[in-house]
């Protein structure tokens, strides 16, 4: 993949972003204070295990957080400059699907059943377009032909238990590119689909992006899918950023010992290993975290100040890639 | 799940479809022990009851002599058996035999009472489908919210009502104490009302009922809808639709609703012998000409021919509701298909 | 929030383990007693059986009171709810009819379950032929309009002239009979799927007889369903046996039932000027039905593993 050199202008920027949900066990801090950046046209994969709050944050973008029990407690989402959680509900109705258009991890579900593939592409064409249906139909064949699906007429009257789930995840993404979005965000695509079936949506994704050049924010707990399609790389670990870097360097020189866990628990081919690593312990309890660094307990190199001070995210070296552990600080290296 | 399917799915099982008629076909022949064994069973009771039409008269002027004759005039000498076998055979024909109390064909009797019941009954269905759909949406859109606790309050009230206690509470208050409505029957006596006055003299004497029968069927109907939309609000296509963003309302109404609506379909069919059944106890206490109160009246009277015929009648309205909710079912979900 | 808040959360959640291997009873137990409208519902039940059986020992006055001096008198301090024509205490008489209500509502749900889940049960283990025969006989059960079939029962027991104090039983009889199709089938599909369980094979490799294994090892697991659709029925069996009393041909006086009381709202002097009379009998039925029924609704809640939330 050609890296980009030249600075591309900034298209999301999370800053601070809280999202917690009440539950009757208390507080969960799904998103804890995330900040990063997407630019216009990249890949950026935020990667990590369920549960870290990668979802949330992608649908906190889309003010899809139910609420009761989740709200987004504080923090700004900038999109092309304007703050989408002070936008109004229907401005954000507008943006949704249109600008920022979103695909789920279960194409099983995710269409509903009793609605033609047809009415379900054509509903955004007309909603968000002023597309009569006669040109709704007309582009929502072109859709579904653009994402490799033959025999696009037949398909446009079929409903979806007809179709194979690879089917169905096409669909949603011929949906989602229906209004040329500026951001696609993905969460999970290929995770409920079979081998084959995921490196033919991958493919697909890729050979979209180049054709309408669309941001990608792309959810995964697949290293494998990040190598093949991240520019960026976002590490979430609790609710929280631990890292973030160019795919080049992340692979080439990961720093957050969870992130050097994750990549050496990863299976490589052509390559004898004993055994594949797994990270000891548990993602911790998501209720009332303490204000530490929530990797410690499961940390090889954890050092007092890991369980009580929260380390920030920060430059260590010169390039983009970002850090946030007590072993590339100060205070940490005087211990 | 191959999109062979496609070609296969979509027509044949629709209605005219082949594969449908056959559905239907099989069903009706297994309606037809069941039929029997329903006929043997209301037979045998009704059989059970030692008085007859004549003794239940009470005539006084009725001799035994008499009383035997027209004992045999109408069947009434002959062993239970060889009755039932007799009833049987004529309902077969599509002979119900005539009413002793109406002295009429017993399908005429039904033909010119049934109509007051329907549409009573037709009035209750849309009224609380309507007021259901609406109240159980807004209920589960705002799930534990005031309204919400009020409506699951009342919808148990009216799960719980009396239905007679009800009607004379209402008659009470409305009729009697505040004069908003007419006390009971279906017009008022001595007028000869024609065209909009007519109707409008009917519709304020169905008030009432149709009230009492709308809160009875109310209640289960909006918790059915109430606990189909959780179920549906949760699923992963709403949110697809709201990342579409498409308008609340539009989620809700178009991609929730319906297939919230697409169970509740068979419901419809189970009302069936409910609109043409009448509600026995309710039309006696508003005195309401319908089906059910002559029904009633039919058991009191040992008019058997009548509460045979009309019992069977009842059965096979519910046999085909049961065939009619199937049949609706498979044609709005378009994942059902038919086996 | 930093050093102190990190051995109070260790602690809270030590107790959360053992909270968790609780027994399903026990969790039902729980999940029932945050439905507050059920706990009042459980609440009034209890109270209504309780002023039904203890208050008549209570009231200065019996039933065969016949004082004509105090006849139709309206509610005031000596009668709370008011007299009758024959001078007897109403209130009297709604407790005692409240002890036949709710007797017939019992008693006739027990049959129901004894029938129903029984045929249930031997349906679905036995499958094939006598399992053909059973459903198809709830096919035809369901299919008979009920109402109208009581109702031809209630007139043969008044035709049969049965004594007035055995028709209760008669009543509880026809009405547990009338509906065991319902909870044959629930419990009919819970055990087709039981039975091919494992812990069945553990009882056949004992070689246990048939019906210890149905009624010692699987009607046991079905239990939950049985107490919902039980619950629900008392609410049904009450709601049926009222009306009939109301046509006069379920329980019939002298014996009161609060569905006979509610009858002399057809003299319409008394339904117009002495609401008294009817009122309160049907206000009982309205209150205990939806007490019941609330109560059946959260039971099913709480016992239904599927519902959680």
């Amino acid at each position: 993949m050609a890296k980009q050199t030249v600075e591309t202008k900034t298209l999301v920027e999370f800053k601070n972003l809280k999202t917690h949900f009440h539950t009757s066990a208390g507080v969960v801090k799904a998103v804890d204070d995330v900040s990063f950046s997407i630019r216009e046209g990249e890949t950026l994969c935020v990667v990590g295990e369920s549960g870290c709050g990668k979802s949330v944050t992608a649908m906190s973008l889309m003010r899809l957080i139910e609420t009761p029990p989740g709200e987004i407690a504080g923090g700004e989402i900038l999109f092309e400059g304007k703050d989408l959680l002070k936008l109004s509900k229907r401005d954000m109705s507008r943006l949704r699907g249109n600008e920022v258009a979103m695909i789920f991890q279960e194409p099983m579900s995710s269409l509903n059943p009793v609605l033609t593939i047809g009415e379900q592409i054509c509903e955004p064409l007309i909603l968000h377009k002023n597309m009569d249906r006669k040109e709704a139909k007309k582009r929502a064949i072109e859709l579904i032909t653009l994402v490799g699906i033959p025999r696009a007429e037949d398909i446009f009257h079929a409903y979806p238990h007809e179709l194979s789930g690879g089917m169905r995840q096409r669909i949603m993404i011929a949906i989602a590119l229906s209004c040329d979005p500026k951001l696609l965000i993905a969460d999970e695509p290929t995770t409920a689909l079979d081998v084959t079936i995921q490196a033919q949506i991958l493919d697909l994704m890729r050979e979209i992006k180049t054709k309408v050049n669309t941001a990608i924010m792309l959810i995964t707990h697949d290293l494998g899918v990040v190598a093949e399609m991240a520019d960026f790389v976002v590490v979430m670990y609790a609710g929280k950023v631990i890292e973030e870097a160019p795919v080049i360097d992340l692979f080439k020189d990961p720093q957050h010992p969870y992130t050097k866990g994750l990549l050496k628990a990863k299976p490589v081919l052509n390559q004898k290993q004993e055994r594949l690593y797994s990270i000891p312990g548990q993602v911790p309890n998501p209720v009332e975290l303490g204000s530490n660094c929530h990797f410690h307990d499961r940390c090889e190199f954890c050092m007092e100040i890991c369980k009580t001070k929260e380390p920030p995210l920060r430059i260590h070296g010169d390039s983009k890639h970002k850090t946030a552990c007590w072993l590339y600080e100060e205070e940490g290296k005087v211990q | 799940m191959l999109s062979s399917q496609v070609e296969l799915g979509i027509s044949i099982y629709k209605p005219g479809g082949i594969l449908m008629r056959q559905y239907i076909i099989r069903r009706l022949l297994q309606m037809i022990p069941t039929l029997i064994g329903i006929s043997i069973i209301v037979f045998a009771i009704s059989a059970m009851v030692p008085g007859d039409f004549i003794t239940a008269k009470n005539n006084p002027n009725m001799t035994a002599e008499k009383a035997e004759q027209l004992r045999h005039i109408y069947g009434l000498d002959k062993p239970e058996y060889e009755r039932y076998f007799i009833w049987a055979g004529n309902m077969l024909k599509g002979n119900m035999g005539d009413s002793l109390q109406h002295k009429q064909p017993v399908t005429e009797v039904i033909n010119t009472y049934v109509w007051n019941s329907f549409i009573i009954a037709l009035a209750t269905l849309i009224l609380s489908w309507v007021i259901a759909v609406f109240t159980g949406v807004f209920s589960a859109k705002f799930q534990y919210s005031f309204f919400d606790r009020i409506v699951t309050l009342t919808v148990f009230l009216c799960m719980s009502l009396p239905s007679f206690f009800i009607g004379l509470l209402l008659i009470k208050l409305f009729a009697l104490d505040w004069k908003l409505f007419p006390v009971s029957g279906m017009t008022t006596a001595g007028h000869n009302d024609a065209g909009w006055a007519y109707i409008k003299d009917v519709v304020k004497h169905m008030f009432l009922p149709t009230l009492v029968l709308t809160m009875l069927s109310t209640g289960s109907l909006t918790r059915y809808f109430r606990a189909g939309m959780l179920e549906v609000i949760r699923q992963d296509y709403i949110r697809t639709a709201r990342a579409k963003g498409l308008k609340e309302v539009t989620v809700i109404f178009k991609h929730a609703l319906r297939n919230a609506l697409l169970p509740a379909i068979t419901l419809l069919g189970f009302e069936l012998p409910a609109l043409f059944g009448g509600a026995m106890i309710l039309e006696k206490v508003f005195v309401w000409p319908g089906i059910g109160q002559v029904y009633l009246e039919s058991i009191n009277m040992r008019d058997y021919p009548f509460m045979l015929g009309f019992t069977i009648f009842l059965s096979i309205l519910t046999l085909l509701g049961n065939l009619l909710a199937d049949v609706l079912y498979g044609i709005a979900d378009p994942r059902i298909r038919l086996k | 929030m930093s050093l102190e808040a990190a051995p109070v959360e260790v602690n809270a959640q030590v107790p959360a383990k053992p909270v968790k291997a609780d027994s399903p009873w026990r969790i039902a137990v729980r999940r029932f007693a945050r439905n507050k409208l059920a706990l009042a519902g459980l609440i009034i039940v209890i109270l209504m059986f309780l002023i039904c059986y203890i208050g008549p020992l209570l009231s200065p006055y019996n039933l065969y009171d016949y004082k004509l001096t105090d006849k139709n008198l309206a509610p005031n301090a000596s009668h709370w709810l008011g007299t009758d024509k024959l001078g007897r205490d109403i209130l009297l008489r709604t407790m005692l009819a409240g002890r036949i209500s709710l007797a017939v509502g019992l008693v006739a749900t027990i049959i129901t379950v004894l029938v129903g889940a029984t045929l249930g049960a031997v349906a679905g283990f036995y499958r094939g032929f006598v399992d053909t025969v059973i459903m198809r006989f709830a096919d035809i059960f369901s299919s008979i309009p009920t109402l109208p079939i009581l109702i031809i029962m209630g007139t043969v027991l008044s035709d049969l002239k049965v004594d007035p104090s055995n028709r209760i039983y008669f009543l509880m009889l026809m009405l547990g009979v009338l509906s065991w199709m319902g909870l044959a089938r629930l419990v009919r599909s819970q055990i087709l799927t039981l039975r091919e369980q494992e812990f069945m094979l553990a009882t056949d490799a004992l070689g246990l007889k048939d019906n210890r294994k149905i009624f010692r090892h699987l009607l046991p697991n079905t239990i939950p369903i049985i107490i919902v659709s039980a619950t629900l029925s008392v609410a049904g069996a009450i709601l049926s046996e009222s009306a009939l009393s109301f046509l006069g041909i379920g329980v019939v006086p002298p014996t009161p039932s609060w569905g006979n009381m509610i009858s002399a709202a057809n003299n319409l002097i008394d339904f117009r000027k002495r609401p008294w009379l009817w009122v309160p009998p049907g206000m009982c039925i309205l209150i205990t039905v939806t007490a019941v029924n609330l109560i059946g609704d959260a039971l099913r809640d709480a016992l239904d593993p599927k519902m959680k939330k």
